[in-house]
């Protein structure tokens, strides 16, 4: 069993569930969106600020956003733990990932609570 | 024919480098690749590489031929030569002892760490604990792993994490004991698998599928493992 604090839970397992769960979640969104810029070519202000004044799309992308967070860190997480290990940067590499994965969290992080902002109008 | 070769001794070389052979290979033959290191060793007796059985049963001589990991006894020449070249590298992501030799330590201790003996608390019995033949053929594509190291040595995964995961040779036996009806660990060792690195560092890209020279699937074994935890989980 090799430890992690870093990750997105402790276990792989989970992880591994969320990054799939997550990714038919953004799959749909993404669709619907598409779907509705299709079906809706004289798109105006008014029209799209309404769609997202509907309760149910503000949940379905919170709940978009919150899946980028998750999809993301882990997806992240995999890649610096790849490439940004002791074999590129050698005993110190910790100095270098760690901070990078820190600012990526940071930024996930904003993109939720700005989200928010933008959906709520606040 | 020629053939270009890695070297490296670490008591007289600073850094590896490849060697280029001519090698006559007797008219209407084709002989494997090891046949054709041999002959190069009677040019050079200073080459060093390990070999043991020469029919792909023990594993010894598994390299990285024209630049697809394979066993030097089982590969015809014909198969791997481009344009009458042909170029031989030792097995990628270990460490290089000398030559084609490399240090197979991490790889046996991955191995190590899936437990690869049967668990059974229960009194033995008198004669022999058996299996269903439909037990038994679960173990069927896991059990005829010969431990050459090809597959995991193949496995981008592994060449960045070769200390945390596991490796698709190890996989698939920690699969093969997981599959086993008689064992009785099976939760044990789901729960020693169930961390980020051990498993979940595989991305299925098959590299372990497409050069395992046995013709096994440790892909398909990952994935049975991933299913087994899932449905330990919920």
């Amino acid at each position: 069993m090799v430890t992690s604090v870093t990750n997105f839970s402790r276990s792989g397992l989970y992880d591994w569930v969320m990054q799939r769960l997550t990714a038919v979640i953004l799959g749909v969104y993404s669709v619907f969106l598409l779907g509705y810029l299709v079906m809706n070519p004289a798109l105006q202000f008014g029209q799209w600020s309404q769609l997202f004044e509907e309760t149910w799309m503000r949940i379905f992308t919170l709940l978009a956003l919150i899946s980028i967070l998750a999809h993301a860190w882990v997806g992240i997480w995999t890649i610096t733990t790849d490439y940004l290990n002791d074999h590129t940067f050698g005993r110190k590499s910790v100095l270098v990932r760690f901070p990078l994965q820190m600012v990526c969290f940071i930024a996930l992080f904003g993109y939720v609570v700005w989200g928010v902002q933008i959906l709520w109008g606040l | 024919m020629k053939v270009s070769v890695y070297r490296y001794n670490p008591e007289t070389d600073k850094k590896p480098y490849m060697m280029d052979f001519d090698v006559v290979i007797p008219q209407g033959k084709d002989p494997m690749v090891l046949d054709v290191l041999n002959l190069i060793k009677e040019q050079d007796p200073t080459l060093t590489f390990r070999r043991s059985c020469r029919e792909g049963v023990c594993g010894s001589d598994g390299l990285s031929i024209g630049g697809t990991n394979g066993l030097a006894c089982i590969t015809p020449l014909s198969t791997v030569a481009k344009g009458n070249k042909l170029v031989i590298r030792p097995l990628p992501g270990l460490p290089v002892i000398r030559d084609l030799v490399v240090d197979m330590s991490l790889f046996y201790k991955q191995y190590e760490k899936v437990k690869p003996y049967l668990i059974n608390d229960k009194p033995a019995p008198a004669i022999e604990r058996l299996q269903t033949p439909e037990e038994r053929e679960k173990l069927d594509g896991l059990y005829e792993c010969i431990l050459c190291a090809c597959c995991s040595t193949a496995c981008p995964s592994f060449w960045w994490n070769p200390d945390k995961f596991i490796g698709p040779s190890g996989l698939l036996q920690a699969y093969r004991f997981l599959a086993d009806s008689r064992d009785t660990a099976t939760q044990e060792r789901l729960a020693d698998l169930d961390d980020p690195f051990s498993v979940f560092r595989c991305r299925g890209i098959m590299n372990c599928v497409s050069v395992c020279p046995k013709g096994l699937n440790p892909t398909r074994a990952i994935g049975h493992i991933r299913q087994m935890l899932f449905k330990s989980a919920t």
